[in-house]
């Protein structure tokens, strides 16, 4: 478990932030630019002092000021991995590695050849880092943080300098990274996209607060998520998994609560997790099974609540068999329909419109 | 060799002077630099203007006051010889002592320049990393800070190679001991018929300040490169 409690006044800005994460686990830090994010990460890693705080990690307490406890960053075990990389330019990429492998506080459970096999740097040893592009640089400083044998990883918006394309070079070792070894993170972004793929709980920041948590699912939900991302990237992020391939369609079928959906995903193993986020936006509410419709997803649930949305429309909230999905409809339609509470219902959504990711 | 005895003498004692002079301020120069830049301190200020000094005094006021320290019986120079047998007063080591404590400024300023171009982003992930204050400073700061120490002193031994006030009043003017280039064209024009002399010396401490100079570009460009600048 990792528990942080922070609070820093800083001029008119003011942190009071709280959070836990069950490890190992990858929360992602949510919020808007200048929310506090980066000031927060600081704190844990000991960079920046708190007023008042504690951060404990299982049993170590890296810092508690009540009982004046407050290790400093090179012995909090803490690997941080910058936005700007901030590789040592007058070393090659090796020697930034041998750099953290040589000061690393306990016997190495990581290795450099892991950390070279993980993060593809094998051909990149012997660079100079100027000669890097910006996802190279991103993926040495995260194997530089992995040689300190971190007990926790910080990665502070490790994506955000980087274009769309070189996101996407960069986040599959990520993802490898949260599969193959248990080492917790808190990941730092503003882009919902990166968390959605990565982090398995959510921390959401406002203004120096943290203002909502819980794991993903749940918090795929929270009203105040709507506020961050905008009334487009709302909707459910629900666990599926896979049944099996759809023969006639080749699509792969996925379970989801109690219902199921087809999706396009490429070789994935039967009973294979993945995240899928379903879009308020593309789900479509109706009363009576669905007929005649080009819609391959259709899941039978259960109104759990309507929700008032912004301007004419509205948040339905449908029970599908333990998993909770949110489809936005119009007023005048949640009037005509008769849409209500423990009102049985089916949701429909066009497979086009779902972007599963492995988890 | 186109030079006469007296001018070699001159010169092989400025070299030395200088590169003393160099040696013993560097170490000083670089913990100076790096407490004025990254360190804040009650008293900070002070310690800038003091360090300062020498470039808005008159250097015969310095000399003067290395005379009451380090003299024979001054409190410092007097511990000196008893305890280690340190003669600084006529000697080529006063001399440079004379010259380094003039230059120090030079020399510390050029290494704030380059201190404070160093990103101190990369002192806070080295500490990540595990580096202690020292381990930071010996592998990230001063690396990184070297164009500035390459540049102060070379700039600082060039300036020591000019120095005259100071050194006059502090070791005086002795042939083979304390006669540096310069002190060396100050006595060719108080010679009757020395103009010639003189003339040849001044010429001399031309070639060597300029190649000098263009030492310390090829040197500057060399560690950027090297930095991967």
């Amino acid at each position: 478990m990792l528990q942080v409690v922070a609070q820093k006044r800083r001029g008119a800005f003011e942190l009071n932030a709280q959070f836990e994460l069950p490890t190992p686990g990858v929360v992602g830090l949510f919020g808007r630019s200048g929310c506090g994010k980066s000031t927060l990460v600081n704190v844990i890693a000991g960079l920046l002092e708190a007023d008042r705080g504690r951060v404990a990690l299982d049993e170590a307490v890296l810092l508690d000021t009540a009982r004046r406890i407050d290790l400093p960053p090179e012995r909090r075990r803490i690997g941080y991995v910058f936005q700007d990389a901030r590789l040592f330019p007058h070393l090659s990429v090796a020697a930034n590695l041998h750099y953290a492998q040589r000061r690393a506080k306990v016997p190495p459970f990581v290795g450099i050849d892991l950390v070279a096999d993980l993060l593809d740097l094998g051909v990149l040893m012997h660079r100079r880092t100027h000669q890097l592009s910006g996802g190279e640089r991103q993926r040495v400083a995260i194997g530089r943080a992995l040689l300190t044998q971190p007990s926790l990883l910080l990665l502070d918006e490790p994506l955000a300098s980087l274009d769309a394309s070189r996101r996407e070079e960069v986040l599959p070792y990520l993802e490898t990274l949260r599969d193959q070894l248990a080492i917790p993170m808190v990941y730092v972004s503003h882009d919902f996209d990166e968390v959605l793929r990565l982090a398995t709980h959510l921390v959401l920041m406002e203004a120096g607060k943290t203002i909502a948590q819980g794991n993903l699912n749940d918090m795929s939900l929270n009203p105040h998520l709507r506020a961050i991302v905008g009334a487009d990237a709302v909707g459910a992020v629900v666990d599926a998994t896979v049944l099996g391939p759809d023969p006639d369609s080749g699509l792969l079928r996925v379970r989801v609560g109690s219902g199921e959906l087809k999706v396009h995903a490429a070789n994935a193993i039967v009973g294979a997790k993945l995240r899928v986020q379903l879009l308020a936006r593309d789900l479509i509410v109706a009363t009576q099974p669905p007929q005649h419709l080009s819609v391959r997803n259709s899941l039978s649930g259960v109104i759990t609540a309507i929700m008032d949305d912004a301007g004419d429309s509205d948040l339905v909230g449908v029970d599908i068999g333990g998993t909770v999905i949110m489809a936005r409809v119009t007023k005048a339609a949640t009037r005509e329909l008769g849409l209500a509470p423990q009102l049985p219902v089916w949701a429909l959504v066009k497979t086009v419109s779902l972007r599963p990711h492995p988890i | 060799m186109w030079l006469s005895a007296n001018e070699s003498e001159a010169l092989a004692l400025s070299l030395s002077v200088a590169s003393r002079s160099v040696l013993f301020s560097l170490p000083f120069a670089v913990l100076s630099a790096w407490v004025l830049t990254r360190r804040q301190f009650v008293g900070r200020t002070v310690v800038d203007a003091f360090v300062h000094l020498p470039l808005v005094l008159p250097p015969v006021v310095i000399g003067y006051l290395l005379l009451l320290l380090f003299g024979a019986r001054g409190p410092i120079g007097g511990w000196l010889e008893r305890a280690f047998g340190i003669e600084l007063i006529f000697t080529r080591n006063g001399a440079a002592l004379a010259t380094a404590v003039m230059s120090f400024p030079l020399m510390v300023r050029a290494m704030r320049i380059s201190l404070e171009n160093v990103d101190r982003g990369l002192e806070d992930a080295a500490r990540t990393l595990g580096a202690g204050v020292l381990d930071r400073f010996a592998t990230i700061t001063l690396p990184l800070m070297l164009p500035g120490v390459l540049a102060g002193a070379i700039t600082a031994f060039c300036a020591a190679l000019g120095e005259f006030g100071a050194v006059i009043t502090f070791v005086s003017n002795i042939p083979g001991e304390t006669r540096t280039l310069p002190l060396a064209l100050y006595s060719a024009l108080q010679t009757p018929g020395g103009d010639g002399a003189a003339a040849r010396l001044a010429v001399i401490s031309c070639l060597l300040g300029l190649s000098g100079l263009l030492l310390s570009e090829w040197f500057a460009r060399r560690v950027r490169r090297m930095l991967g600048h």
